[in-house]
Order: structure tokens, then sequence, then C-alpha cells
């Protein structure tokens, strides 16, 4: 999703009673917040709501309700932190409990209770350091209280209110009924950040222990009293239905219970998961395939290729002129298998890796109507080929880039020409004006390079292939567009690619300030073992600024390549948990060069070819390069690691490969013909 | 079909389909739910165990082969995070999601109980276990950390309880039919 500011003000605080909750709590609600993502949803207009929790228990445990999924980008511990630096009690007596669904939960900038668009710290930074800092308030207002002194006398510290001037002190816990039943302040003061002890820091995640002894519940480990197991069956080919089936023989199958059809296909229902996958493949289907049926990969490359040749650019002095394309589907590959289940009318999702994919919610019904057939709890489970044939895809993307270099090799004349399919119009499909999806152009349109004239143009060319926010969105393809066709300039320029980037962002100093940084760090220029070789990339995407300079050893004559390290360089506004910030990027990049090098989506006869992890493969340890992560100290308010430096590592590699074999990467994923 | 094993340092005896998978008797009739399923055809690693100390795929794993032998999982690995690569897995704060780590943790544990020092390469070549958060480079490091931990305490019956004999009492019937 793409991100937007929303400006954080007009809070008022309400206390809320949990059930079940002793001591504080408190939440907070926003007023007339509107994004226009909400606005598009047609949310209404009156009152999105953002959460922020915090409870005190009577033995100082001090509980973060987590408004976001914790889906491994260390949000739990990052927002934990946000109100933990102001509330100012002991970070060892911190526990996170995750929101329940509720308004209050609502996040401002999207409009609904979600996680997704690299957002959550950027829209937690101020509630969260506010929801601390009341509570903090509330619990030195009820020390003063007590003691009969004046608040303005007392500070809290480390999980207790002080009298200095007595030398009394409370702790939290002992405070916290009291407190609860006093008014809520209105305004609280933030700290300075020069006073920060937590914000910044590289934290430990709270989400560790459980991560390591097979403890931490995901949605495929929910067990219910009386609960089945299901795999559903479903149309191979898009948009295609039952159109009858016999179950005679699934049905035979020991621990088989039942085989129920739901709008999705056909449910198998099992005592067990294995059995139902067996039951599965005793169906016999007949399907009506539907109007999709001779839809094949190579229709929709001559589908979309058309368009971006469909005008002719008149740009003065044209040297350049390319046709890139993104043409392939890549998936999200969530690393557990979406399950849920249904207990007592509540939807219960727990988290898991997702890039992506769960801003879907298909799963769900699967598992809601088949527990509905079955009137009991039922588990419904993805295999591996199910989520590889039935996912929301990144969208085929192409386009025409040229530009015109003056007379110094600058380029005075930049225009591109995207033919894309469009994300929003499967989700949010208001957000779309004038045939315009922005997510389709995020990446070139706001291209920062200083180039006097620049024409984006834009058709949306819709197939029947269904989309999703792949990690990173618009920026994943377009990043690789406009940083491989950056890099062909400065070649027909005959510039250096980094200085030629320096040189034309010399009027955006945080860009620049990332590519200098990564350069530097990176080793720009100097010498390199003999067959490794140097790309660079640079992009601004959900508001946050990554560079990156791959280093590829690159062998023609046997067609090998290995990305060996990558630098990179971020400026993510303040960074809050320098740590995590670390793992996303190193994350990010693994993600980026397996969708860059590795994995693809085809499609024959209207169904997706590659079935699980040996014809799609992805990145292992042994591909792995060596991530080198540095932050740049800003003071700008925070903003997301989850997305943004996915984008810049395909192009940094594709940039590197030209460097060794002069040939230009045009396409994705790279493919050994491609450059030997 | 009646199978009896050694799990986790405890006498387990289950009913079930004798070609069910391991993975499936652990996660969906006995309810141990860290060993987890991600491909089920030997090719990510999420549902590695140990089988008499040797790391395998239990998604390939019919039960009826495991008759007689003595089967780890990430819950029997250690009391309370006490393996080296448990612990060096905190200390690096390895896990991103975690849906992977049961496996990747058993994986490593496997390599250091037949190679205690091992190199990038012996890294490389034990551990193809699929990580979609991307944390191998951490996983290289923490690693080299357990193999320092296990070489300066090396804890009796370190490798969890793979080596521990079938003492241990308490039969558990898996709730099959
Ligand atoms: S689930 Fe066994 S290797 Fe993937
Ligand atoms: S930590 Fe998420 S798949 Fe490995």
């Amino acid at each position: 999703m793409s991100s937007s500011t929303t400006q954080v003000d007009r809070r008022v605080f309400l206390k809320t009673g949990l059930a079940g909750a002793t001591g504080l709590v408190l939440g907070f609600y926003l007023p007339g917040a509107s994004t226009a993502l909400a606005d598009a949803t047609a949310a209404p207009a009156a009152a999105a709501v953002l959460n922020a929790w915090v409870r005190v228990a009577p033995d100082d445990i001090v509980t973060i309700i987590i408004s976001k999924s914790e889906m491994g980008q260390g949000v739990m511990t990052s927002l934990s932190m946000l109100a933990v630096e102001e509330l100012e009690c002991d970070w060892k007596n911190v526990r996170t409990e995750f929101a329940p669904a509720d308004k209050v939960y609502i996040d401002p900038v999207f409009g609904m209770q979600g996680t997704g668009g690299s957002q959550s710290i950027h829209s937690g930074w101020e509630p969260m350091r506010r929801a601390g800092a009341t509570a903090r308030e509330m619990l030195i207002a009820a020390a003063a209280q007590k003691w009969g002194v004046a608040a303005s006398e007392c500070h809290a510290e480390n999980g207790a209110v002080l009298h200095a001037a007595t030398n009394r002190r409370a702790t939290f816990g002992s405070l916290a009924e009291a407190a609860s039943k006093l008014p809520v302040p209105a305004d609280v003061k933030l700290k300075d950040p020069s006073q920060f002890r937590l914000i910044g820091k590289p934290t430990q995640r709270l989400d560790t222990p459980i991560k390591v002894n097979g403890r931490a519940g995901f949605g495929i480990d929910v067990r219910r009293p009386g609960m089945l197991h299901a795999v559903v069956l479903r149309c191979p080919v898009f948009g295609g239905k039952v159109a009858s089936f016999d179950a005679t023989k699934a049905k035979a199958v020991p621990g088989v219970k039942d085989v129920v059809q739901i709008s999705s296909g056909i449910a198998v229902v099992a005592d067990n998961t294995w059995n139902a996958m067996q039951g599965r493949n005793a169906l016999a289907v007949k399907w009506d395939e539907g109007p999709n049926a001779a839809l094949s990969s190579d229709t929709i490359r001559k589908q979309f290729g058309r368009k971006v040749k469909a005008a002719d650019l008149n740009v003065n002095a044209v040297k350049a002129g390319r046709d890139y394309a993104a043409a392939t589907l890549v998936k999200a590959d969530p690393f557990a298998i979406e399950r849920m289940d249904k207990n007592q009318g509540k939807i219960i999702i727990d988290g898991n890796s997702a890039f992506g994919r769960r801003g879907v919610s298909d799963f769900v019904g699967d598992a809601v109507e088949t527990s509905k057939a079955m009137k009991a709890p039922v588990q419904v489970t993805w295999s591996r080929e199910d989520d590889m044939q039935h996912d929301y895809y990144r969208p085929t993307s192409y386009i025409h880039l040229s530009a015109g270099l003056g007379a110094d090799g600058w380029p005075v004349a930049f225009t591109a020409r995207i033919a894309c399919d469009s994300v929003m119009s499967w989700f949010f499909p208001g957000t779309i004006t004038n045939g315009l999806d922005t997510s389709s152009t995020e990446g070139v349109s706001d291209i920062a390079y200083d180039i006097p004239n620049i024409l984006v143009d834009y058709q949306l060319v819709k197939s029947p292939i269904p989309l999703g926010f792949w990690r990173s969105v618009g920026a994943s393809q377009n990043g690789f567009f406009s940083e491989s066709f950056i890099d062909e300039l400065a070649a027909a320029a005959k510039k250096d690619p980094y200085e030629f980037r320096r040189h034309l962002l010399a009027k955006s100093p945080r860009h620049l300030a990332v590519l200098n940084l990564a350069a530097e760090k990176a080793g720009w220029g100097n010498p390199l073992p003999k067959g490794v070789y140097r790309g660079i990339a640079m992009l601004r995407s959900f508001s946050t600024y990554v560079a990156e300079v791959a280093e590829v050893a690159v062998d023609s004559s046997k067609g090998r390549l290995k990305v060996q390290r990558v630098v990179c360089a971020v400026d993510c506004g303040r960074p809050v948990n320098p740590a995590v910030i670390e793992q996303q990027v190193m994350g990010a990049v693994i993600y980026g060069l397996t969708a860059g090098l590795k994995s693809e989506i085809t499609i024959d006869k209207g169904r997706v070819v590659q079935t699980n992890f040996d014809d799609n493969p992805v990145v292992r340890m042994n591909e792995a390069p060596v991530v080198e992560v540095h932050i740049i100290q800003s003071t700008e308010g925070p903003t997301g690691m989850g997305e943004p430096a996915v984008p810049p590592v395909t192009p940094a590699v594709c940039n590197a490969i030209f460097a060794a074999t002069g040939k230009r990467i045009r396409r994705l994923p790279v493919r050994t013909q491609d450059w030997t | 079909m009646v199978i009896r094993f050694t799990l986790n340092g405890k006498s387990q005896s289950v009913d079930v389909n004798p070609s069910m998978p391991l993975l499936w008797v652990l996660r969906d009739t006995l309810n141990m739910t860290g060993t987890k399923f991600g491909c089920g055809m030997a090719l990510c690693g999420c549902c590695t165990v140990h089988i008499n100390g040797e790391a395998m795929r239990s998604c390939v794993m019919p039960i009826s082969a495991v008759g007689g032998k003595k089967v780890t999982t990430i819950e029997g690995l250690s009391a309370d995070h006490g393996h080296p690569v448990q612990q060096a897995w905190i200390e690096m704060d390895v896990p991103q999601c975690g849906y992977c780590q049961s496996g990747q943790i058993m994986s490593a544990a496997g390599l250091l109980a037949k190679e205690p020092n091992p190199t990038d390469d012996d890294i490389d070549d034990a551990m193809q276990n699929i990580c979609r958060c991307g944390t191998y480079q951490n996983i290289r490091k923490a690693i080299h950390r357990a193999a320092e931990l296990q070489a300066a305490a090396p804890a009796p019956g370190a490798g969890g309880n793979t080596e521990a004999s079938p003492s241990a009492s308490g039969t558990v019937t898996g709730g099959a039919e």
C-alpha cells in the first residue's frame, strides 16, 4: 500500500474497561482522522480510531496491547519500546498482548484494523508514546494524592514513582488501581528525544524465547476440543468452478468424516490433516474451467508488451529507448500455511510471515464455511501446492523508458510508459481515479533524479490473475525499471553510475545521503577481486530511503553468478529499534533476490504451472550474501522498514551484471541466457 | 496399527495408518505442534526432527519406519532453552516470524552433534532449510556461537534427549482411531 501521512492530533483519551483487567488500562481514540484510503473504501468518515493500550498489574507487570500483527517484523517489540520510553517502567516487566478486533484499534491511515504498508511504526510513533506518557502521569498523580504532595514534585523512574524531597517511593503496581480511577490528563508532555533511553538502542525481541522452543502458536497450531481438519480442492483454472464431483472414494478413505462443497471448492474433512489430504487425492471432480482456460504467460506477455508500444513517445534528442518487463508474476510464499479455525463465532488469526499474502482473507472463508457445514471447529490447511497455485500475485508489468541526454551527458528528458495490471482494483477500486492506480507507477512516477522534463504515462491493463500486495508492491518492479534505466543512462553518458546518480540527486539530501553512505561503506571505486563486480541502486519507498551496493561474482563462461555481499544504507527517520531494522533489511535483501533471480510463476491453460519449492525455488543459506546494514541517524519522524529494502537489491545486482558483461537485464527473473 | 517409539525420552505408542508421516502424527495425533509443515516433500526443512540422533525430515517419514527408534522434537531438545543452539539463537535474536525456526534449530543441533566446529561450508551443506524471512546470516552466526557455547560447557546429553535413554516413565497413547 502506498503510504500517506496523517496528522495525528486532536486526540481524546478514554479509559476503557477491558474484561478481566485489573489495574490501569488506557486507550485512546482519535476522532476525525481520515485518509484517501479510508475515504475510498467508504469507511465512515466520522471516527477513525487509533489504538494504544497500557495495562499495569498489581505485580508491576506492564502489558502493552499491540494492535498490529507480529509477522516477524518485530512490531511487538518496537511498539512496546515507544510506550515504555515514556512510561518509565522496567523493560524486564514488559509483556505484550495482541489486540482483539475492535473499533478502537482501527489504524487511522488505513481506516481499518490491519497491518501493512510498512506503516506500523509511523502510525504508532506518537500515539504509543502518548499512551505511555498518559499512564505515567496518572501513576504520578495517584502517588501524589497518596502522599499529599504536588504531582509536580514527583517523577517516575524504573517502574516506580518517587518523591525526592521526602525520599518516598511507590511501585507502579501498587499505584495502578488508584491511578485507574483518576481523570485522564488532557495533554501530556512527551520527552525531548535527547532524553530517550530506549528508542534508538538495539533491543532484543520479546518474541524470541517462544520461537526457539516450538511454543509460539501459529494459525496452523490452533487446537480446539472436537476440532476436525480439512483441505480444499480448488479449480486449478483461475475463475473456474466445480461442475460436478463424486466423493465416494474420498469418503471411503479411513478418517475422512465428510466432503462438503464450499464457495472456493470442495472441502474434505477428516480426523487429521494427512487423512484429509488422502481423501482429497481420491476425489473425482469435473471442473467448469470458465473463460480463462486458454490463458498462458505468452498471451499475457503479448497483451502487456503491445500496450507499452501502443504510443510513440517523442522526446528531444532521444538517445536511449528501452523496453523492460517484469513480465512474470511472483508469489508471496507466506511461510506458514494459512490456517484458521472458527470457535464460537470468533475467528482466531495467529501470526506468521505473510509478505502480502494475508492482505486477502480467502482462507478465513474456507474455514468458516467448512465449520458451519460440519457444525464443529474445522481447521483448514493450505498445502504448499494450494498456496503456490491459488495465491494473489505480484502483477505483470511492462515499461518503455526513453530519455534524452544533453551534449554534456546529463539527462534533459525522461519518459516512461507503464502497462501494469492493477492491484488496487482487487482491493480498493475506489482509489483508482481516471484509470490511474498509483501502486502501478510508484517508484517511477516519483523518480528523484533532477531531470528537467519528466513524463510518466500509464495504462491499466487487466488480466484475470488474482493480484496482491507483494512485499514492497509497485516499488518492487518499478525500482528495478528506474534504477536499471538510470544505470543505462550513466553508461550512455560514459559516467560512473554512482557519480551520475550523485550529480542528479544534489537537490535531494536524504536520497543523496543514503547513496553516499552505501557507496562509502561498500568502498565504491576500490578494486575488487577478479571476477567480482559492483552495482548500485537507490529508491525511496514507503517514505524510507534505501541505497544498496551489490558485489556479484560473475563467471559468464560457466553461467554462474553469486551475490556475495550487499551493503545497504537506510534512512527510515529516527531509528526506533536498530536491531530490528537490521533484520528487516537482511530479510528484504534475501526476499528481493529470490524474486529477482529465482522465482517465477508462469501460466499455462489458465493455471499456475509451479507447484512447490522444487519448481519455484527460493534463496537458501548457500546462496545468501553477506548483508551489511548502515542506518542514518536521522531525527525525522520514523518510517517503516518492512518493505523498502526490497526494491533496490535486484537492480543493484543487475547493474553489477552489466558491469561484468555489458549485458543489460531487462526481464525478471534474471535468466542465464540474458547475460551469458 | 500400533507403533511404538521413544519420543523426547519417553516411550510413546500410537495407533494410526502406518503410512502416515511422522510430521502429522506429531502435529495432529499427539498435538505436538512445534514441528512445522512447510512443503510436505522434503524440500524446506520446516519439519526437521532427530531420529536416532540424526536430523531428518518428518514430512516424508512414514510412522511405520519410526518404530523402535528415538525421536527428538523441538519440544524435547532441552528443558527451558538450555541447548547451546537455542541459547545462541536467543543471543543473536535469530527468528523473525519464527515459523521455520524449529526446523532450523533441529538441523543446526544435528550438525553440531556431528561436527562440533563447523565451517561455513559445513553450514551451507547441512542447513538446506528454507527461511522466507531471510534469517540466514544470523543463523550462520548463531551456529558458530553455539559451537563456542557447546565447547565451553559440553553438557552431558547436549544434543538434547536424542542421546537420553528411554528410561523416563509415562506412556502417552495417541488419540487416533
Ligand atoms: S515440510 Fe518437510 S521438508 Fe518441508
Ligand atoms: S523466520 Fe520466518 S520463515 Fe524463517
